[in-house]
């Protein structure tokens, strides 16, 4: 391998653990077994009643439990199950003492019905406002829930469980969360703060309000039957996304730092960029500028030029804009080049993670760059005549594949893409 | 992004500052108002409970759409106009080759819920009316369908974006009052280390919501009954809630300097760290291990903190304190309530005020913690220590 230093003379940063769990299975392994097998994790829930909803499937983690049941606690749970793998694998720190900080992308946490309707219940009557819900919520009967629903509960309890150094952070970009969790850890050891950073993406909020949510925002798919079938990215049938639930997590390091200790090196995390779209809410500027900007503030960051590509995990949502708008945007950033690109997205396969889905994705597009072999997208059985991209249909393909491009769009304009190799550029 | 080989630290100025709060609007607003030791609260509409509530004012001056301002909850419009404020001070405001290259942290929670929608919700479980799809089908017809955005943590940065074009990153960072201590950090880090040029750092709270009481009240945190300034609740601790929103223009000298921006302050300095708060003086320790690494000249100064009111957390603070009895204190929680992650972004700013202006605002406590200090201040030093976890520390400096 090369000098420590990339060619803007920052230091290198290098993946030395990655853990993921999703509705596939706990694991890289059993993660990467039934993702190129083209399996799906997306089933019927049957954590809650789905009567009277119009999406009745999700990417649910059912394998997991926590108790007594939260989504946050979910999350918590995931999380901690990927950064265990994660920190196995790096042989990095002592137990429950790593040696940098972290950065966490969850879900935005709230109080939840479960909790929301004992309190209720704790009332007495039968018609009551929030003031009588405020007279029984003191005085010790619920302390529990202050903590389990602080905002930043879930990384506090990972930093003391690690042994992570400094304030956590718990971040949110939406649906970009994971790769800015990623951005982060790469600008603090480009900084030279730290030589290590642990990354995290982690969500495990199917519940009835998040679901109603999204289906009121018309972003589901409501092809509930078959459930496996319902992730249909790049198809001209597709019809929204699928919710579900997962973590990513990954170890960073230095270069110098991961050669130091003898670390295997497991990628390199080349460039990052994020740029904000601010026409509206939900929807991407329909030039596009903002992600085609994003794209190449990325390519410029790991120094590469768009003929070095040779692989993109789409963000791939399945939702008839984005598909359409990533297109379009990714064809005008690599141009002629485009057709031999192959284009991929898990989603078809594990769903949206949301919070989690560009640590989750960043964790496979690792795991295809050492393996040489990129996870089909599944359900394509009606291209888009529009989508020309050369999308790994239904079955996993074995290629060359040295720069990876990661892409992450989300709600609020917010726009992020990775840049992954095996070797140092 | 592709900063160069060895990057020097850089000064940091702070060049805009955007507040609104129960004392008003403005910077002038809220200097004569802490000159004058105005506080404005209301004890009956929550009451028992004590809210510091929004000064009345008209958002169509920093958002001008109705549309926009319909797409809002509260939070977010506050949030979205003080961050205009912001932008106006360092003079940036639809200059869109700046804007469009401006780095964003926002420190959020969360929005609103539909309170009516939740309690009709809850009263029909409370009388058995739960049928295996009832909440489905409550939520499905009552919710309003872009309610969600309003709730969203980052669309407070997404409407800052759209209503005034703050378009080079995003980042929202959550997690209470330490949220906006690491906003600053990282905000601080990434333009003395090249990595940014210019950056809108800042938060929003809005505490008129009961559903909030009802978060903070299940750890018995709220203040109830009768006001008390912040250093005089022992034997009744709690913090009240307040409303307000402050952002602040963070640049570095260069880029400030070359479009001839004047700064208010310099930003040199922003810690952070996280105790496991399970021993009593956790939280002494950990404001004492942060103190020597913020390179405070001697032992007598200034100090803003962003004390709670809470306990146990506000007498470990009080600790830290008479071991640092130099030290002129101010606590904006007496003045603004507890603003959650408002409230460092606050007292970077009011620091900043106070050394463009050459004074520190007069004390506003009667048990005589806070002394009178007439001499311009040099430095600033900016304190937080959130009511459940997370401590920092920020030091302000007049610039030479």
């Amino acid at each position: 391998m090369s000098a420590p230093r990339d060619k803007f003379g920052r230091p290198i940063v290098v993946v030395t653990g990655m853990g993921v769990v999703t509705s596939l299975g706990a694991g890289k392994t059993d993660n990467w077994t039934r993702l190129t097998a083209g399996e799906s994790g997306i089933r019927t829930v049957t954590r809650f009643p789905i009567d009277g909803l119009k999406t009745t499937m999700a990417g649910t983690v059912d394998f997991v439990t926590v108790d007594p049941f939260s989504s946050t606690g979910l999350t918590e749970r995931l999380a901690e199950m990927a950064t265990e793998e994660a920190l196995e694998q790096a042989g990095i720190g002592g137990k429950a003492d790593f040696p940098g900080p972290l950065f966490l992308a969850v879900a935005p946490v709230e109080v939840e019905w479960p909790q929301r309707l004992e309190l209720g219940r704790a009332v007495g009557k039968t018609e009551f406002r929030y003031e009588d819900m405020l007279r029984v919520s003191g005085g010790g009967r619920f302390t529990q829930y202050h903590r389990r629903f602080m905002f930043g509960s879930v990384a506090s309890y990972l930093a003391e469980t690690f042994g992570t150094k400094g304030s956590p952070i718990s971040l949110s970009t939406a649906c970009a969360s994971g790769a800015t969790s990623i951005q982060l850890g790469v600008e603090a050891i480009r900084r030279g703060e730290a030589d290590a950073a642990l990354c995290v993406g982690t969500d495990g909020s199917v519940n009835p309000e998040a679901l109603v949510r999204f289906s009121l925002l018309s972003a589901l798919s409501t092809q509930n039957a078959p459930p496996q079938a319902a992730s249909k990215p790049f198809s001209k049938n597709r019809d929204g996304f699928v919710m579900a639930e997962g973590a990513g997590a990954m170890v960073l390091e230095s270069y110098e730092s991961a050669m130091a200790r003898g670390a295997t090196i497991l990628g390199v995390v080349a460039g990052c960029g994020e740029l904000t779209d601010s026409f509206h809410r939900t929807r991407s500027s329909p030039d596009g500028k903002p992600i085609i900007g994003c794209m190449r503030k990325t390519l410029a960051d790991a120094g590469l030029e768009p003929e070095q590509i040779d692989h993109i995990n789409a963000h791939g949502t399945a939702t008839p804009e984005n598909d359409k708008m990533e297109y379009n945007t990714t064809a005008v950033v690599f141009g002629d080049h485009l057709p031999k690109i192959p284009v991929s997205s898990n989603k078809s396969m594990v769903g949206h993670t949301i919070s989690a889905a560009g640590a989750v994705e960043a964790v496979f597009s690792l795991l295809t760059l050492e393996h040489q072999r990129i996870p089909p997208t599944i359900n394509y059985e009606v291209p888009d005549p529009a989508i020309l991209f050369d999308v790994v249909g239904n079955k996993a393909r074995d290629a060359r594949v040295t720069a990876v491009m990661s892409n992450s769009f989300g709600f609020g304009g917010q726009n992020a893409s990775l840049i992954l190799t095996r070797e140092p550029v | 992004m592709t900063e160069p080989k060895s990057a020097g630290a850089k000064e940091v100025w702070i060049t805009g500052i955007g507040i609104v709060s129960s004392l008003g609007e403005g910077l002038d607003a809220h200097w004569d108002a802490l000159n004058a030791r105005k506080i404005n609260i209301d004890d009956k509409r929550f009451a028992p409970y004590i809210v510091h509530p929004l000064a009345p004012l008209s958002f169509d001056a920093q958002i001008p759409k109705k549309g926009d301002q319909r797409q809002m909850e509260a939070w977010q419009r506050i949030g979205t106009y003080a961050a205009g404020l912001a932008l106006d001070s360092a003079g940036v405001k639809g200059n869109k080759e700046i804007l469009g290259r401006m780095d964003m942290i926002v420190a959020a929670g969360g929005g609103e819920r539909d309170l009516a929608v939740d309690e009709a919700i809850m009263s029909a479980d409370a009388k058995g009316n739960s049928s295996p799809g009832f909440l489905n089908e409550r939520l499905m017809n009552d919710l309003r369908p872009t309610l969600f955005l309003a709730q969203l943590s980052n669309l407070l940065a997404g409407n800052i974006a759209i209503v005034h074009g703050v378009c080079g990153t995003s980042r929202t960072f959550m997690g209470e009052e330490a949220a906006s201590i690491d906003a600053a950090r990282i905000a601080l880090a990434r333009i003395s280390s090249g990595q940014s040029e210019i950056a809108l750092v800042g938060a929003a709270h809005n505490g008129e919501r009961s559903d909030l009481l009802v978060l903070y009240e299940f750890g018995d945190f709220n203040l109830k009954e009768t006001y008390a300034p912040v250093w005089q609740r022992e034997g009744r601790s709690g913090f009240a809630l307040g409303s307000a929103g402050c952002f602040l223009v963070l640049e570095s000298r260069e880029h400030a300097e070359a479009r001839g921006a004047k700064p208010y302050a310099r930003l040199t300095r922003v810690v952070a760290d996280l105790a496991q708060r399970k021993q009593p003086g956790a939280v002494t320790k950990s404001l004492e291990a942060l103190w020597p690494k913020l390179g405070v000249a001697g032992d007598s100064g200034n100090l803003i903190t962003g004390a709670t009111g809470a306990e146990p957390v506000t007498s470990e603070e009080k600790a830290f304190l008479r071991q640092h009895a130099g030290f002129a204190v101010r606590a904006t929680g007496t003045m603004f309530g507890h603003t959650l992650e408002t409230q460092f972004p606050l007292g970077l700013a009011l620091a900043a005020i106070s050394i463009s202006r050459g004074a520190l605002f007069p004390p506003n406590d009667p048990t005589g913690l806070e002394v009178e200090k007439p001499d311009a201040p040099d430095q600033i030093v900016v304190m937080g220590a959130g009511h459940w976890q997370g401590e920092g520390m920020a030091l302000v400096e007049a610039i030479k």
